[in-house]
């Protein structure tokens, strides 16, 4: 491979079933400095620019959507608009679910409980295997619609968020028929109606991970998308219709904070399950403390990205970026926090500077594009009041990468912060953008100390070549995924979730049924 | 004049290794079903329980960094000791609850047997609740379930022995270390209790044993930072949400059981793995495979 044409369109090595970490042929001249050059230095692809590569598969949107409500789509009353975060322009008009949509919804699933719970393991799991199916073959389609009403790059939305998305539901179809042999000397039974809310960052694989083991294990449901989300889950409701699943198994309401506190307070549930922010999922917990219904959260988190100066320092970089750059940072398990041991700090800020500035940020819908839209001009804003909080607080901020950002749409150039202190804010609080806080630390005891110094215990990373550190350190981080060598791998097969106040409960593998059965 | 005296015994709580009175210096009265006056129990405060929470803090690295096996071997010490001083709280059991002696030695030996289950469980667990996973991809995936932390009982008031260890058992068993309140009815067996475990090698601040009033305690309990979970049994409606509201502010995991009186003698029931599921994380770790 020539120096020119490295690292090009795998930033996060998140290739859906052909996940491969960044090994391969990168070469460095760190050994043989030319002249003019820095003393670390990564070539990527800069010796020319790139040509747009727009993704140009049509994708229909409707000008209205309704509710998805016992198997059929209602006329929406009251609406709110969906846009596109990467030209402020309108997508489609969505119905804003009231009181008495989530009333039909809960009825609606409430009513279809009892068939579809006794329905056999088998017949259930033939229809997720059948939603799995039909997500592969409209995977274009939906990964443009993601593009499109979020803001991610198409790469992401192509090779990440879909194929894992189906991979869900083909996952937990085969668990269906299977559950006694997860709950060792236990007989698992459904749970009942679930009212699931589900965040804005990966709208689609979000409602998968919710809605793919609530059916295997016999549940009915109520999902209701983020507000600046929809479509995907919409268009996740017409595959239902399409593969004939039972009126009634999912029902989707759209909305905003209100209809989600709607579905909550909800009396018919018999169970919540919430991804977001800490500060909703306490709320929320309290609504299902008052009702005495079970609860699964999976919140926010500050995750430690640790770097030993035995590491290999150009794949760490890579980790670094796939670690807190994939999807604008907009990631709860983001690796926001970097601790970088002293003897190799010089080297990494100056590898990961280059590497910084080689990221393509802009039109999501471009296959080049590696950094996309921020989601809303909320979260936008809320990025920007962190990077003047950091640089208040005495933090160095590194704005290396200088590609000029679109005039239209929400974006924000990936940057990161050096002279970070525990104390500043923008080492203890979820930006939920592209924006890194660089620590420094002398032993692996201060790395640990330092680590779990936080309320958050969603994920962590490690980076070291020696297999013995590796175990001791993953031992004791206290974070509910470990990433060693590498960062930011999903799969339906392993299970996700925090420790601490990341919440509780598993999404993905078979530790992720235990929510959605009573034993 | 040959009648002698008999010693009786002062009951304490027990903290970090230690048997100290309430810091508060309060004392409840205990009576006999008969109404006949036995002693006093140490009455538990709100500091009581942040020293008991400092405790269960400072012990749980420790406790968890330990082997399964040695955890397990600890536990089934604690039920060699039990069986030991089983005629004392056997004898404990009938004055207070007023059962016949055969009934509360049956208790008895149902918690020493509970231990045993669990004793047997400790290095078993995570072969049953974690796994290996099959990733689409070249990575070597596995989950594994470590201890949540520093876990408080809420013991029922009766079977007041056998309700205890069949709550402490499984979280201590999965790695957490225990503040137990004990039962407000019959609060000696409790204070009997930490005998055994300072006889067991448990290391100090593993397990903590408070006697007094519940539900002075449980809003206390509720919102204490230091507290990572609750395991609780036979709670008022009220009671169990308090717990729950409180719990929220620092995402506590609280498990509040139904169970009845015979039931507790069940051992399909309260020796399952799945008792010790809720005081578990599940920690999955990720790690390239490549040549």
């Amino acid at each position: 491979m020539a120096d020119g044409e490295q690292a090009t369109g795998n930033m996060t090595g998140l290739s859906g079933s052909s996940a491969s970490d960044v090994s391969t042929g990168r070469e460095t001249s760190a050994e043989k400095p030319r002249k003019g050059r820095p003393r670390f230095e990564l070539r990527f692809g800069d010796a020319w620019d790139y040509a747009p590569a727009p993704e140009r598969a049509p994708c229909e949107i409707a000008d209205t959507y309704g509710h998805f409500i016992n198997g059929k789509f209602t006329k929406p009353t009251e609406t709110f608009s969906t846009i596109n975060p990467a030209n402020e322009e309108k997508l489609a008009k969505i119905a804003q679910g009231s009181t008495r949509d989530v009333n039909k919804a809960v009825k609606a699933a409430r009513e279809a409980l009892p068939k579809w719970s006794r329905l056999s393991g088998k017949e259930r799991g033939k229809y997720l295997f059948r939603i799995a199916r039909r997500i592969q073959e409209r995977a274009r389609e939906l990964a443009i619609l993601e593009t499109k009403d979020g803001g991610k790059p198409i790469k992401e939305s192509r090779d990440v968020d879909i194929p894992l998305v189906a991979q869900h539901f083909f996952y937990n179809a085969g668990w269906a028929d299977k559950l006694k042999y997860a709950f060792a000397g236990a007989e698992p039974g459904p749970v009942g109606v679930c009212g699931q809310i589900i965040p804005w960052n990966f709208p689609l694989l979000m409602a998968a991970w919710k809605i793919a083991p609530a059916l295997a294990c016999g549940n009915t449901v109520v999902l209701k998308p983020a507000e600046t989300t929809p479509l995907t889950a919409l268009r996740l409701a017409e595959i239902f219709e399409e593969i004939e699943l039972p009126p009634g198994v999912v029902n989707i309401v759209t909305g905003a904070g209100e209809t989600g506190a709607a579905l909550a307070n909800h009396k018919d549930l018999d169970k919540l399950a919430f991804t977001g922010s800490t500060e909703i999922g306490k709320v929320l917990a309290g609504i299902a403390a008052q009702r005495g219904i079970p609860i699964t959260l999976e919140l926010g988190g500050k995750s430690p990205n640790i770097i030993f100066d035995d590491a290999s320092v150009d794949q760490a970089v890579e980790g670094i970026i796939s670690g807190i750059y994939f999807n604008q940072g907009h990631v709860c398990c983001a690796g926001s926090r970097l601790f970088v041991q002293e003897g190799v700090v010089e080297e990494v800020i100056e590898k990961l500077k280059i590497r910084l500035a080689s990221l393509r940020v802009g039109d999501p819908l471009d296959k080049n594009t590696d950094v996309g839209a921020i989601n809303s001009k909320m979260q936008l804003e809320k990025i920007k009041d962190y990077l003047k909080i950091g640089t208040k607080e005495g933090a160095e901020l590194h704005k290396v990468n200088g590609k000029p950002l679109p005039s239209k749409g929400y974006y924000c150039s990936p940057s990161f912060f050096t002279g970070v202190q525990q104390s500043h804010r923008i080492a203890q609080e979820e930006i939920f953008g592209p924006v890194l806080a660089i620590q420094t630390f002398r032993t692996p005891e201060e790395a640990i100390s330092r680590a779990n110094n936080t309320p958050y215990g969603l994920a962590a990373g490690i980076w070291t070549d020696k297999g013995s550190k590796i175990f001791e350190i993953a031992t004791r981080l206290e974070a509910g995924v470990v990433w060693c060598n590498t960062y930011n791998k999903f799969d339906a097969a392993s299970p996700f979730g925090g420790f601490k106040e990341s919440g509780f409960g598993r999404e993905g593998g078979m530790q992720g049924l235990r929510p959605y059965v009573s034993l | 004049m040959n009648a002698r005296l008999e010693v009786t015994k002062t009951y304490k709580m027990y903290v970090n290794g230690a048997f100290p009175r309430s810091e508060s210096g309060r004392s409840l009265p205990v009576e006999s079903v008969d109404g006949k006056h036995i002693g006093h129990i140490c009455h538990a405060s709100r500091k009581d329980l942040r020293d008991a929470v400092g405790a269960a803090r400072g012990a749980v690295n420790g406790w968890k960094a330990r082997a399964a096996y040695n955890r397990g071997q600890i536990l089934y010490r604690m039920a060699e000791m039990l069986e030991g001083k089983g005629e004392e709280f056997a004898q404990a059991i009938k004055q207070s609850t007023g059962d016949d002696l055969r009934s509360a030695r049956k208790e008895v030996i149902a918690s020493v047997d509970r231990l045993i289950s669990f004793a047997g469980w400790a290095d078993k667990f995570a072969q049953v609740l974690g796994c290996n996973n099959s990733v689409a991809g070249p990575y070597y995936n596995f989950t594994v379930p470590e201890g949540t932390g520093v876990c408080v009982v809420v013991a029922p008031d009766e079977p007041c022995l056998l309700g205890m260890i069949s709550l402490m058992a499984p979280a201590l068993c999965g790695g957490c270390t225990v503040i137990c309140v004990g039962s407000e009815a019959h609060p000696i067996p409790t204070s009997i209790l930490g005998e055994v475990c300072q006889t067991s090698d448990v290391p100090k601040g593993v397990i903590n044993l408070l006697t007094g009033q519940r539900a002075e305690l449980l809003t206390w309990i509720a919102e204490h930072r230091g507290i990572d979970a609750i395991h609780a049994a036979n709670l008022e409606h009220d009671e169990a949400r308090q717990l729950r509201l409180g719990a929220q502010e620092n995402v506590k995991r609280v498990r509040v059981r139904t169970i009845d009186d015979d039931a507790w003698f069940e051992t399909e029931e309260c020796e399952s793995p799945w008792w010790i599921e809720p005081f578990v994380e599940m920690k999955t770790i990720w790690h390239p495979s490549s040549a």
